[in-house]
């Protein structure tokens, strides 16, 4: 193996002289230690290398060995279910290996070489195969069929498949190519990291993807292939949103990158999700899930390669024809990252300290999420979805990177502290969170949820903009100078807030709500505000009406229950039409207002 | 190796460089004998070439270039470590200043440890009851958090985490037990007043203190908090303690990074701190947890004063992104004379909801503390309508917030300096103002709860 020869150490930051012949990217194995780190600069025959462990003890004149090979992740069965670190290194097996604390230099194979997995091929000796193919299929966990695929580049006549045990190293097929030459396929296949895999077509997002969290759904939804961003100063539940769209999000695989934050939340992770069930299939969440661990206690530039570690894992999945849901959290931290090597490289830095290519980076990010049709037969549709969680000092959105998040992400919840802190939970603030879904899923909605939903929304949307304003008005001048539409406003606002938006992530059936079940309570709640505007009836008085209660505890009611709540509706109409006469309330609302002009 | 070299070429600020070395690795520990054969101890912060920077931890004071001496000792900063380092006292370089006999040495460990595997990691979920309603009650600490105190200047923060380091304990336990007290760049009388305190209650003997005071060199406070952990570290999963870190002031230790910094001429990121500040308080935080299958833990509560009572400035802010949660202290409710003024409706403890509860503290707790926020909040919001429309334009209902708040803040957050409330009292105390509250404004509470608990207070005080 070629090697050249420490020149520099600077905590992540090594540079390396006679390095001719690297290639940007590339991998390289720092000191007889063996530490792994990547070409990030070169400059004649001067390398920098940002190194993926702790650099503490090396120096001057050791030696580092080029491997030639770029930052690369395996892919094969068996990823499912693993815990990783950031440059795909198994936890569990480190733990086994070295014990309780990571130590450096360990090199283990990141998925179990010893394994034997069932392979059933679906091709024949004799079919012509070329790249993206599926070939055959594993059975990885009850709910993930791993399907093999012929790599990216390949094309060719299978010339041998075989069927049974194997090992992720084991020969399973051998293709010939056009030009005689003869290749071995495993069910193993490694990519760059930095590179996305090719797809056969890029196609816009039409379906949504369902989280079970009312207000995202309701109010502002994402795309299956579509991109979200959660911003929000500490304390006000960015990582618990992340987690919970990790549990009940609508996906068949889930990648959870957790970039330089804290170990106990992996933990969490961990002990939760073998534990809960997904809630279409019943089975555990964690037959669904790879999770990728770079706590803010590991190596800084491990962090950095996190983020790409885990959307290679998700377009992989990807091109098998699956929807995968990748959870970021915190693209800060991985900026945060990049500056601090950047600094180190003593580059000219941009806003904040951060590098002049920030922008660029967190783009070329997002940009891997999507909806495709993936490469080869036969012919099917995957997509990735990105949710990165950001967290911007002091909550200021002004923060470099929540800037360019949003430049590139579709949808944008805004947390918010206030909400938070008065235990609104999830503290979304509706009036300044985006989707620009909402238009490219409404065919899919009128079609599949109700014709009627997307105009529900607008006006509940409204009716919480409205009150806004009308708060502003009642701080001013008190509660008794609004009218009973304005009072009214404010009560259906309230009953949006507190029985619709809010929504306790522990609370064994609230936690998730279907579509359905949104839809319904959604409707019951604006069926309550139309009937009672109809109504002559003291605002007082609709105040302590029982419905609400029942209103309230729509939350409550368990999926398989949901006739109940759509019987309400008409319960809501009878109460209201008992409670009240057929006065003419917008008379009466006129009269009000004349009153209350001549009192001032 | 240990290698000797009388080459100094430059010194600026903390730092010196020294050409025309070989060998050297970057962190390595060195010593600088100074003209008058001063020794003095420093870490390698950068290998460059056949140059080396310094970073001096007491300070390049009295430090020449012709004379000065630096030798490399080829080894990592190590602290030695025996169960006998219960009760003595350490600088911040984890040397003995008391004048008790030297340490022997059962092991020596690198200061900067290593990271826990995430995989390792037990969740933390063991109620520890401090005593103190303001934290028991609404923001509750388990065994394993790392919960910081989040002070101003001038406000009581070391009378409460000596407060906690007296009464904390784990209910149903008689488990060993330890403080570890680190102190950076507080001043003599307030290191005094934790020292007094602890021999005073007895608790000396349990307590490892490492003290870097006001006017002791300010970058040995970059050491002082890694040999503290160090020191934890061993108590905890060498020897199945569990261990009360109090790290006081951290403020002072990042301003120490920044000066670092600057010396080093870094890119500055916010307010002149390095861009690595966060993870190097990561590196810090981080060391706190317990691990599967072993019995010890390290809780950490670190101390630190915002600049302007400022929570978006950066150390408060990035602390708090890698604390699980934050007690708040309030210099409005300190004005108020509430005392400890803890500010409970921004404060947080993030893992409460695991370390509380049935056969933990008691069935009702979760609904409680949310039923007292929500009524607190409440009551805040009816305090600031009245001081704009005058209390005359408050609904009945909001009189009886206000007055609940006003209690809640005189009765449940203020308490003495030795009053140890136990968990049942606090919860009773949470009762018995709610029962100023009509039942039905109890929304976040269960009925059954209701039922057991409301005007329980009252009927005990007949």
């Amino acid at each position: 193996m070629k090697k050249g020869r420490i020149i520099r150490v600077s905590g992540p930051l090594v540079v390396a002289e006679e390095m001719k012949g690297s290639r940007m990217y590339d991998v390289v194995k720092v000191s007889d230690e063996r530490l792994m780190g990547e070409i990030i600069g070169l400059d004649g025959d001067k390398a920098s290398i940002q190194v993926y462990e702790e650099t503490e003890g090396i120096g001057v004149g050791e030696p580092v060995y080029i491997t030639g090979e770029p930052l690369s992740v395996s892919l094969g069965p068996g990823l499912i279910e693993s815990i990783y670190d950031g440059v795909q290194r198994p936890l569990d097996y480190i733990q086994k290996k070295v014990g309780d604390f990571i130590s450096r230099g360990i090199s283990v194979p990141p998925i179990d070489p010893d394994k034997k997995w069932k392979f059933t091929p679906t091709k024949k000796k004799g079919d012509q195969v070329q790249e993206g193919d599926i070939i055959g299929t594993v059975q990885e966990t009850v709910l993930v069929e791993h399907r093999i695929m012929v790599p990216p580049g390949m094309k060719g006549v299978i010339e041998d498949i075989k069927e049974g045990e194997f090992t992720v190293n084991d020969q399973i097929a051998v293709i010939e190519r056009e030009n005689g030459e003869k290749i071995e396929l495993q069910m193993q296949q490694r990519w760059g990291v930095r590179i996305p895999r090719p797809v056969n077509k890029r196609l816009p997002p039409i379906k949504p993807l369902f989280t079970g969290q009312r207000v995202i759904d309701t109010f502002f939804p994402i795309g299956r292939g579509g991109t979200a961003c959660i911003p929000g100063p500490f304390g006000s539940g960015k990582t618990v949103m992340q987690h919970q769209l990790a549990k009940w999000a609508e996906a068949e695989i889930v990648v959870y990158v957790g970039c330089g934050e804290r170990g106990n939340e992996m933990t969490d992770v961990l002990n939760e999700f073998p534990k809960l069930e997904d809630p279409t299939s019943g089975e555990p969440l964690m037959k669904r899930t790879i999770l990728i661990a770079n706590t803010s206690n590991m190596p800084v530039a491990a962090r950095e390669a996190s983020i790409y570690t885990g959307i290679t894992l998700a377009e992989y999945f990807r091109d098998m024809g699956y929807s995968v849901a990748l959870m970021a959290d915190s693209t800060s931290r991985w900026a945060e990252a990049l500056r601090e090597i950047s600094g180190r490289l003593e580059e000219m830095p941009g806003e904040e300290g951060y590098p002049a290519y920030l922008g660029s980076r967190v783009a070329q990010f997002y940009e891997r999420a999507g909806r495709v049709k993936c490469l080869g037969s036969p012919e099917r549709e995957g997509a990735v979805s990105v949710v990165g969680a950001v967290s911007p000092p002091g909550g200021d959105l002004s923060d470099p990177v929540v800037q360019n998040t949003l430049r590139v992400v579709k949808v944008f919840w805004s947390l918010k502290a206030e909400l938070a802190y008065a235990r609104h939970f999830p503290a979304i603030d509706w009036l300044t969170s985006y989707s620009l879904y909402h238009d490219s899923m409404l065919e899919y909605m009128k079609k599949e949820v109700a014709g009627d939903f997307l105009s529900l929304e607008r006006e509940a949307m409204r009716i919480l903009e409205e009150e806004d304003e009308l708060q502003e008005m009642v701080r001013l001048v008190g509660i008794d100078a609004l009218s009973f539409s304005e009072r009214l406003i404010l009560l259906a606002a309230r009953m949006l807030r507190e029985d619709f938006l809010h929504q306790n992530s522990f609370h064994e059936v609230d936690t998730y709500t279907s579509i359905k079940k949104q839809y319904c309570m959604l409707k019951n709640i604006m069926l309550f505000y139309r009937k009672a505007r109809e109504i002559d009836i003291d605002i007082e008085r609709l105040e302590e009406l029982d419905i609400l209660e029942d209103i309230a505890r729509m939350k409550f009611i368990e999926e398989k229950k949901l006739q109940y709540i759509e019987d309400l509706g008409n319960r809501i109409i009878k109460t209201i039409k008992e409670a009240g006469g057929k006065g003419e309330s917008p008379e009466r609302d006129r009269k009000e207002k004349e009153e209350v002009t001549d009192a001032n | 190796m240990r290698t000797e070299y009388q080459t100094v070429s430059d010194i600026s600020g903390p730092l010196l460089f020294v050409e025309g070395v070989s060998g050297i690795k970057y962190g390595e520990l060195c010593s600088v004998i100074l003209p008058d054969k001063e020794k003095r101890f420093g870490k390698v912060l950068e290998v460059h070439k056949d140059k080396a920077m310094v970073q001096v931890f007491e300070g390049t004071r009295g430090i020449d270039i012709p004379e000065s001496t630096v030798i490399f000792e080829g080894k990592m900063m190590e602290m030695p470590l025996s169960p006998d380092i219960l009760g003595r006292v350490f600088d911040g370089m984890g040397k003995a200043i008391d004048e008790k006999p030297p340490i022997l040495p059962e092991k020596r460990a690198d200061i900067n440890g290593s990271p826990i595997n995430p995989y390792a990691r037990a969740y933390p979920n063991e109620f520890i009851q401090t005593g103190i309603s303001s934290i028991d009650g609404l923001n509750p600490l388990v065994r394993g958090q790392k919960l910081p105190f989040f002070s101003g200047s001038g406000l009581p923060h070391n009378k409460l985490a000596a407060q906690v380091a007296r009464q904390a304990k784990v209910l149903a336990s008689k488990e060993k037990f330890a403080v570890v007290f680190a102190a950076m760049g507080i001043t003599f009388e307030e290191a005094n007043f934790f020292q007094t305190d602890f021999e005073e209650t007895g608790a000396l003997e349990r307590v490892v203190m490492f003290l870097n005071l006001a006017d002791d060199p300010a970058i040995e406070r970059l050491s002082t908090p890694k040999v503290a952990l160090t020191a934890a570290e061993y108590l905890a999963f060498d020897r199945e303690m569990h261990v009360l870190v109090i790290v006081t002031d951290m403020t002072n230790y990042c301003e120490a990074l920044r000066e670092v910094s600057a010396a080093r001429k870094e890119v500055p990121g916010r307010r002149g701190y390095p861009g690595y500040l966060y993870t190097d308080l990561a590196s810090l935080y981080e060391r706190a947890g317990r691990i599967r299958g072993k019995k010890g833990s390290i809780t950490l509560m670190p101390v630190l004063s915002m600049p302007e009572d400022d929570k978006t400035h950066p150390i408060p802010d990035l602390t708090g992104y890698i604390t699980e949660g934050q007690i708040i202290f309030s210099r409005s409710l300190e004005r108020k004379g509430v005392s400890p003024p803890i500010d409970v409706l921004p404060s947080l403890s993030r893992l409460k909801d695991k370390g509380i509860g049935k056969n933990k503290t008691r069935e009702d707790h979760a609904d409680l503390y949310n039923q007292l926020y929500a009524a607190y909040s409440r009551g805040k919001e009816a305090a600031e309508l009245s001081v704009i429309l005058g209390e005359a334009a408050l609904s009945d209902m909001d009189k009886l917030y206000l007055e609940f708040s006003d209690r809640f803040e005189s009765e449940y957050i203020s308490q003495g300096e030795y009053e140890n409330r136990t968990v049942e009292q606090t919860l009773d105390l949470g009762w018995n103002l709610l029962s100023l509250l009509p039942k039905r404004e109890l929304k976040r509470m269960r009925d059954e709860f209701i039922d057991k608990y409301y005007l329980k207070g009252e009927e005990e005080k007949e």
